[in-house]
């Protein structure tokens, strides 16, 4: 009687409870499903922001390259060829394919579609070869940036004339051009050969670029040798006291401790009490190195658990001293690992921005770094101060910059699975 | 002069190494027996040999300075011997400044050119000397150890505890590095609470950190109380730790017990991009895309929601976290015996009632702890409030208002021009010793609880 009576109440509840377990599961779906959506929605939105960044509308134009604007005294001297009006050069053959353009303001107007970064290019032409002067040549010049901007599309044409930057006559010389096969999208060279610049059209990460890399170089070289040495000691040597307990609590809080704290101590120690340079990869580097220390310390730290002590016990049953097994043995199969941990180290320090804003990495800085003292900017910095400048033209450069980033944190993280996998022995 | 002092020891140390090898083989040969194998014989003699060197050149790079600096002012006419420290220090400057070429302010006083000249003169007397110096007490080191190497020396030996001691040095490093951070912002922040009184730094309502240009101005104290900043960086971890721990909580809960492993080889490497990404990253995201989004989504509720809200920010920062809390939780989940969950089928319970009956009372200190670690990576979060969050300090506790931060207040308060010591930069590390303690308290407790708990189940 009671027996069916308990089965009675399972069963009226199972129902109710296959339910339950049912929207369980579906929960868990969907928080997986809304943390893909997210990372999914992410890279739309800065692919669909930045892929533009990489090509740039360029003008055909035939240049003539006259005397009298270049050298008007036929010196031949470098320096005064420097000084040579290429801009007028520049704007004589633009006004020649306008010449219903008369007036001084609409031909300023015209002249404004051109970016400065044009005049730039003839010099350097011509610097590099004299007997140009007087020739004519067919050439791509860059344009402004807000004309880049309406060809791309991001300028609305349909707003009144005073609220956009860029003129009716400006926009139907754009179109006559373009009909004529005049204006191109090139691919952006400028975006991966030149440093930083006020103006879009110019700017250019490999400044930020080559200050990363010097800034990782330090890092490895102060933080993987330190991180490996500090971990084989813990892990090989370490006696069990309140001390060694003191420094591995140190460890697992410094992992913890938020990076712009480390930035503060930068700050205070190695500019304001050593006297480094500000905005020197040097002191990013040190700083950044600091941070990793301790990561490289636990993921060397795992992966000398990871090697079974039967390899310890044969070298030292052959007679190794402890330091030859260790060195001679251990860290070898360890190494992999290491390796792997360190490099994800790595890419977290090279995303790393907050502590690098703390230490002047900020400034602007044009010129591409040549040693670790000089100033310089970083890649992760570079995205941030883009991401402030008002200008439209940056907001593109900054995603491309992600793009660029992204893209070496990829390859560092697929060099660590690709060590792991390669490298790394199943015990 | 260094570079090249630099290339001689390298120089010099491969050549002892080589030189000292052979005379350990050569000794091996006459004896037919050597303690070592012969290049321990090579590193011990180039130790002795580069080990005082550096400490010289070490010494050098202390003391120099300072010595230089206290000659020159002895040579100086009586006159400025005798100004204040702050004028003589602008004159020492000035002939630093000259003596290695720079542009200097040379009509500070006369003679200032052959002070000039006479600090160059002790430099590079100093720098002989060194050079010298460390070289032949290097020379004399190792003359000493080449002398000892015999067939019964135990170079092996010495070597050994030379790096025992190197690799000893290595993980002290870390307690220098925490009381490197501590002292530095202990140092500057104590000089700040000299100024400001630290109860109202601590309790102080209002937050404007602008210092007076002339004296008498209105408001020119500044007012430094930090209990909006405080307010505002709990509210967007709040908003953080709201969005990241159901959904990191429910993915652990999903991938370690129900997933098959097809879903777990893609679900996994997707969190582990989304944990990757630079935060910067995350900042220029939310400007970009959240912060509008929402923004414009208010304006279709008929909310008017300021562009840098804490909604937005926090949400961006929770998308952060969620990799976080859920690859701890999952850690902790799957450290719960399997037995356990056995007992609970047998007793006839669903998957689902096992989990929130069984495995998540099991797992919760652990859980907690993984929390608790994502709440201090939350607060000392800088670049997506840096970028995204508001500057005004308004102590709010409304989602939809722009609030500001401890660490965008530190990032505004330390770029731009200012004086090092007036309190507004001081401010700066006064907020961050705060950040550190708390955000050190958080993890103490965080990890001693996930410690604890690991315990409990090995």
């Amino acid at each position: 009687m009671s027996n069916t009576s308990i089965t009675e109440i399972v069963n009226k509840n199972l129902q109710t409870r296959y339910k339950k377990e049912a929207r369980f599961r579906r929960y868990g779906q969907l928080s997986i499903f809304i943390a893909v959506t997210f990372l999914f929605i992410f890279f739309t939105s800065i692919i669909s922001k930045g892929y533009s960044a990489f090509y740039q509308a360029e003008i055909f134009l035939k240049i003539e390259l006259q005397q009298e604007f270049i050298d008007p005294d036929n010196t031949n001297d470098l320096e005064e060829i420097r000084y040579g009006d290429f801009d007028g050069i520049i704007n004589e053959s633009l006004y020649s394919l306008f010449p219903e353009i008369t007036k001084r303001s609409d031909k300023r107007e015209l002249r404004d579609l051109m970016s400065s970064g044009a005049s730039i290019k003839i010099q350097q032409l011509v610097l590099e070869d004299l007997s140009l002067i007087g020739k004519t040549i067919n050439i791509w010049l860059p344009l402004d940036d807000e004309v880049d901007m309406l060809i791309k599309g991001n300028i609305d044409v349909n707003l009144p004339e005073q609220s956009r930057r860029i003129s009716d006559l400006q926009i139907s010389s754009i179109e006559t051009l373009q009909t004529q096969g005049l204006i191109k999208n090139k691919f952006n060279k400028t975006l991966f050969v030149s440093g930083d610049s006020r103006e879009s059209e110019q700017a250019g990460i490999l400044g930020a670029l080559v200050g990363s890399a010097l800034m990782l170089t330090i890092t490895f070289l102060i933080a993987f040798p330190l991180g490996v040495s500090a971990a084989i000691y813990l892990e090989e040597f370490a006696p069990k006291n309140r001390f060694i307990d003191f420094i591995e609590v140190n460890i697992n809080n410094l992992a913890a401790v938020p990076s712009i704290i480390y930035g503060l101590l930068g700050l205070a120690v190695f500019i304001n009490y050593a006297g480094m340079p500000r905005s020197a990869p040097l002191v990013g580097g040190l700083v950044l190195a600091l941070m990793t220390f301790p990561v490289i310390i636990i993921a060397a730290r795992a992966s000398l658990q990871s090697v079974p002590p039967s390899i310890r016990d044969a070298a030292l049953g052959v007679g190794a001293s402890k330091m030859q097994s260790i060195f001679d043995h251990i860290l070898p199969l360890a190494l992999p690992g290491i390796l792997t941990g360190s490099i994800i180290g790595m890419a977290r320090a090279l995303g790393e921005s907050a502590p690098l804003i703390m230490i002047g990495m900020v400034a602007f800085v044009v010129d591409i770094p040549t040693s670790p003292l000089d100033s310089s900017a970083a890649l992760p910095v570079q995205v941030y101060l883009w991401a402030d400048s008002p200008e439209r033209g940056f907001a593109e450069k900054t995603s491309a910059a992600i793009m660029v980033l992204l893209m070496f944190l990829l390859l560092m993280n697929s060099l660590a699975i690709w060590l792991r996998n390669k490298y790394e022995i199943k015990w | 002069m260094f570079n090249y002092l630099f290339v001689v020891l390298i120089v010099v140390t491969i050549f002892i190494y080589f030189y000292s090898k052979k005379y350990s083989i050569k000794i091996r040969n006459q004896s037919g027996y050597l303690h070592s194998l012969p290049q321990y014989y090579g590193f011990y003699a180039s130790l002795w040999f580069l080990i005082p060197s550096l400490i010289i050149i070490g010494l050098y790079l202390i003391f120099a300075e300072s010595f230089v600096t206290s000659t020159l002012i002895k040579s100086l006419p009586n006159n400025i011997k005798n100004l204040p420290v702050n004028e003589l220090n602008l004159v020492v400057n000035d002939i630093k400044n000259l003596a290695v070429g720079n542009i200097a302010n040379s009509s500070s006083f006369t003679g200032i050119n052959e002070a000039a000249n006479f600090y160059n003169e002790q430099y590079e007397l100093i720098d002989k000397v060194v050079f010298y110096s460390s070289l032949i007490m290097g020379l004399l080191t190792f003359t000493y150890a080449y002398k000892t190497i015999s067939s019964s020396y135990r170079a092996r030996n010495f070597i050994e505890s030379a790096i025992h001691i190197l690799l000893f040095g290595s993980a002290v490093i870390a307690i220098f590095v925490t009381a490197g951070i501590l002292l530095s912002v202990l140092f500057e922040a104590l000089r700040f609470f000299d100024v400001i009184n630290f109860s109202e730094f601590l309790f102080g309502l209002s937050w404007s950190p602008q210092m007076a240009i002339r004296e008498g101005q209105v408001g020119s104290s500044g007012l430094f109380g930090a209990v909006p900043l405080f307010a505002g960086t709990i509210l967007i971890s709040l908003i953080a730790l709201i969005l990241a721990v159901p959904i990191g909580l429910l993915t652990a809960i999903y991938l370690s017990e129900y997933a098959d492993t097809k879903v777990r080889a893609i679900t996994k490497p997707i969190l582990e991009i989304l944990s990757g990404i630079p935060t910067v990253v995350y900042g220029f995201f939310a400007v970009i895309t959240v912060a509008p989004f929402i923004r414009n989504t208010g304006s279709f509720l008929g909310l008017d929601i300021a562009s840098e809200s804490a909604l937005g920010v926090g949400l961006v920062m929770g998308i952060m976290i969620i990799p976080l809390v859920s690859s701890l939780s999952d850690d902790v989940i799957s450290s719960v015996p399997q037995s356990m969950r056995e007992g609970s089928y047998g007793l006839g319970a669903t998957k689902s009632e096992t989990i929130k009956k069984v495995i998540l009372p099991a797992a919760l200190p652990g859980i907690i702890g993984g929390i608790l670690l994502a709440a201090s990576r939350a607060i000392g979060e800088t670049m997506i409030v840096v970028m995204a969050a508001g500057l005004s300090a308004k102590l709010s506790f409304n989602p939809i208002d722009a609030v500001t931060t401890v660490t965008v207040q530190i990032v505004t308060l330390l770029t731009g021009d200012q004086e090092f010591d007036s309190p507004k930069t001081l401010a700066a590390f006064a907020l961050g010793l705060t950040l550190f303690v708390f955000t050190l308290f958080l993890n103490f407790i965080a990890l001693k609880i996930v410690r604890k708990y690991r315990e409990q189940y090995e």
